[in-house]
């Protein structure tokens, strides 16, 4: 996250090629290296990929949040906040930037956005949202939703979230993504119409076919305990960390009790008066610095728990895989049935239990007239069920091959981005042990001149 | 009773030597060393685990032993911790001495308790005999205590110090309070100036040494709690590198500098317990023997204007009036010097001790941050070794 903080450059191709609303406009394997590497080099550097149709570099920003009063669906007053958008573009030559769109989004659009893509672009690991309510709260964070701390961290969680998406090889070509940052109304009831609610793959279907499937690929179930684990671990380590940070500031803050104590003490006190004095002003001094240090540190578990959300974005491609396999799988064992049947009914061997068998035992037997149409429809069935099983097969490899580099990609940033967060979280404790030796140095002096 | 009446206040509140009269041995030289009262020796028995070393520091002086002295008395050794005190120099009232030392634990199935030696060398009638020796623990002197109060409710009855390591209770400290105020109300008048900046400042002092008892047990307190919760946060770090390939290098880093820094943070609290808890503690304790010394030094006082004031009013046999008027008048003034030596030289030990334990709570202090400053800078820098290294690798 800090990294999309500092270098909030992001290119941004925006790309009439896929129609709206496209369900596979997505699956062209781009290469993804070209992207990666030109973020990390930063502005004025190269390349631009193919089909680009803009040349310039485009800045996304949210920059401010406000309070709004509104009406709801159910014509009910109801207070928001509003989060400002602005995109800007930069020129090449000199490097300024342009202000070209800003407009103000609620949290519910940035998931209606979030939800829109995840159905048009299931085989990529769709970055997460910040979270919708404040966990993992310590106890002087408010877990209010409208208190301003936790507004503050909301958007730069929604910033960091725009520039994930605008620097996602594939996702940043996407319309809908393009109309959110450029066209303020109108833009949901243009997303609805795309229609993706109903594209979406229900969640019984998805949970029957994790049940169910028999043959998913390896890596993709490994992932998923990688996933489970991920989350379980992270939640734990944010927990303890606010448990941490609970105690940390208890330490700090009761130590200003000295300082208030100590002044009233000087009072009394000829020889010893001015040291009680001033080593109670750096008790004030040490007691206070714990707020920023918690300040600090509280980005560093937004960073963490980004990842955490992440694991819920790699599940979700997991479950896709699942459900294309079980389909795939139910297709072919549709198919093998279908293919008996005929064989049976060709040869006359009646194995396997059919309504028709049944019935002919009741009823008698059919006409060799009848037989021969329905011969004829079963193979015009399974020759319908073979080109269906052929080419569900091929989507489901591309879908694997396509799903896998976008993993691969998702690996790398992860390994990257928590390395750099593990090592900002040791320059943090590196600072506030500076500042403790410094306080208390400083305090050792006042006590020896008592 | 009048006799008894006097028999409870005699231990703790000795008398000038040099007072009219009295061949007190010594004469009224004041006795150097800390200032440990009989309230203050006893607290140190209850509180400490009968260890000698700790028994050092609260009788730094062992040298003088004199019988006499208005200010609190010093133990010849600290083993013996003898307590003579002197009751009053007339001769006619010299008649009873008591010393409380040998604590001794007694451990039984039920609970474990210390007991001391009351050794009593009276010529009273009332005594059916001239010498007694009896055992008493904490809660008997607490009895004695409650009787006296019953019995005499105007009376000055000395303080008894706390049973517990703990800061003085809530019920304790009201009556300190009120006593203080029924005290000031009647002393106020009489007494010197100088004596109305040193009521002021132990009153003071004592608010706020207590304050800083507290806040230094809660500070103790909150460390300890940090500690517990840092235990389990490093292990996690641990855990996580399971499961990761690239990142458990450096995870295992961070758990190994957050272990790391909770040793250090051990280190710390057992250093806060050693240097700076203790020698708080013993000065609420002070604050509690001073304000009884300061009490005590009015009531003498007081004693010497209620004579006079008989006087003035012609009450009764005025030459006799005057006889005792003269001996309360040395002996308010031999009280009072002995308190002011006394004083001056308890300030300044007073003074080099706090100077000291909070010298060393900041010692400790910069030492913990400076461990962890050194893990978490070692930490880094092998992380950004290893990432140039790595760079170096990729380009070749």
């Amino acid at each position: 996250m800090e990294q999309a903080l500092s270098d909030p450059e992001r290119r941004l191709q925006p790309a009439p090629l896929e129609p709206l609303g496209h369900p596979d406009g997505g699956l062209e394997s781009v290469v993804g290296e070209e992207a990666e590497g030109a973020r990390d080099e930063g502005p004025g550097d190269g390349t631009m990929m193919e089909n680009n149709f803009w040349l310039k570099k485009i800045e996304i920003s949210v920059s401010e949040a406000e309070k709004r009063t509104g009406r709801n669906a159910m014509n009910m007053q109801e207070t928001y906040t509003a989060y400002l958008i602005e995109t800007r573009s930069v020129e090449h030559i000199d490097g300024q930037s342009v202000l070209t769109d800003s407009l103000w989004r609620r949290y519910s659009e940035f998931e209606l956005l979030r939800n829109y893509l995840l159905v048009y672009y299931p085989h990529i690991v769709v970055p997460p949202l910040p979270e919708k309510r404040a966990e993992f709260v310590w106890h002087k964070l408010s877990a209010d939703n409208m208190d301003p701390d936790f507004v503050e961290r909301r958007r730069i969680g929604l910033e960091n979230f725009l520039l994930r998406v605008a620097s996602h090889p594939i996702l940043c070509r996407d319309k809908i993504f393009y109309l959110f940052l450029t066209q303020e109304g109108n833009w949901k009831e243009t997303v609805n119409e795309t229609g993706f609610q109903l594209k979406a793959d229900s969640r019984l279907k998805a949970l029957n076919a994790t049940f169910r499937v028999k043959n998913p690929d390896k890596r993709f179930t490994e992932l998923k305990h990688y996933s489970d684990e991920l989350q379980s671990v992270i939640s734990h380590l944010l927990r303890v960390r606010a448990r941490v940070a609970d105690r940390l500031y208890g330490v700090y803050k009761v130590h200003g009790n000295y300082g208030r104590v100590f002044s009233e003490w000087s009072a009394i006190e000829k020889e010893m008066g001015d040291g009680l004095q001033s080593a109670g002003h750096h008790m004030d001094v040490y007691a206070s610095s714990i707020d920023d240090i918690l300040e600090d540190e509280e980005h560093y578990a937004d960073q963490l728990k980004e990842y955490l959300f992440y694991a819920e974005a790699l599940r979700a491609v997991c479950r896709k895989h699942e459900l294309m396999q079980y389909d795939l799988e139910m297709a072919a064992q549709d198919l093998a049935s279908k293919k008996q049947q005929c064989e049976e009914l060709a040869t006359g061997n009646v194995r396997t239990f059919s309504l028709k068998g049944m019935t002919t035992k009741l009823f008698g037997q059919e006409t060799p007239e009848q037989r021969e149409a329905r011969i004829k429809v079963l193979e015009e069935q399974i020759n319908e069920g073979e080109q269906q099983l052929k080419s569900k097969n091929q989507e489901g490899r591309e879908f694997v091959k396509n799903a896998w580099a976008d993993i691969e990609r998702f690996k790398e940033q992860k390994n990257h981005d928590l390395k750099e967060a593990l090592i900002s979280y040791a320059v943090m404790q590196i600072s506030m042990c500076k500042k403790g030796i410094q306080v208390w140095t400083n305090a050792k002096e006042c006590f020896s001149k008592m | 009773m009048e006799g008894e009446c006097r028999a409870p206040q005699a231990r703790s509140s000795g008398l000038p030597a040099g007072g009219g009269g009295g061949e007190s041995p010594g004469g009224d030289a004041p006795l150097p060393g800390s200032s440990g009262s009989s309230s203050l020796l006893q607290a140190e028995v209850l509180d400490l685990d009968e260890d000698e070393d700790d028994l050092e520091v609260f009788s730094k002086d062992a040298s003088l032993m004199d019988m006499n002295s208005f200010s609190p008395v010093m133990p010849t050794s600290p083993l013996s911790m003898i307590n003579q005190v002197k009751f009053e120099d007339e001769p006619d009232l010299k008649d009873l001495f008591i010393t409380v030392d040998e604590p001794e634990s007694h451990v039984t199935t039920i609970e474990t308790f210390i007991t001391y030696r009351i050794i009593t060398k009276t010529s009273r009638g009332e005594f059916d005999s001239s010498e007694f020796e009896v055992r008493r623990r904490y809660q008997d002197f607490l009895w004695l205590k409650e009787r006296l109060e019953e019995a005499h409710p105007t009376l000055i009855i000395p303080e008894l110090s706390s049973h517990k390591k703990q800061g003085p209770g809530l019920l304790s400290r009201m009556g300190q309070t009120v006593r203080a105020v029924a005290l000031s109300m009647r002393g106020v008048k009489s007494r010197p100036e100088e004596f109305m900046e040193m009521n002021n400042f132990i009153e003071i002092f004592s608010q706020k040494i207590n304050l800083i008892d507290k806040i230094s047990q809660r500070i103790y307190k909150e460390e300890r709690e940090y500690f517990d919760e840092m235990k389990e946060y490093g292990p996690i770090h641990i855990l996580w590198s399971a499961s990761e390939e690239d990142l458990a290098d450096t995870l295992k880093g961070v758990a190994s500098c957050i272990d790391k820094c909770c040793k250090a943070t051990e280190k710390r609290m057992s250093g806060l317990s050693e240097a700076l808890l203790p020698v708080v503690h013993e000065y609420v304790l002070y604050s509690e023997m001073l304000m009884g010394v300061m009490k005590r030094r009015d009531q003498i006082q007081a004693e010497l204007d209620s004579k006079v004031e008989a006087l003035t009013s012609k009450k009764a046999d005025t030459d006799l009036l005057t006889e005792e008027i003269g001996k309360l008048e040395d002996k308010v003034e031999c009280a009072n010097n002995a308190l002011k030596a006394d004083w001056e030289r308890w300030k300044q030990n007073m003074q080099n001790d706090i100077k000291s334990a909070f010298t060393d709570m900041a010692e400790e202090n910069i030492h913990y941050y400076e461990q962890c400053l050194a893990t978490w800078e070692s930490f880094l820098t092998s992380q950004t070794d290893l990432h140039l290294e790595e760079a170096s690798e990729d380009k070749s």
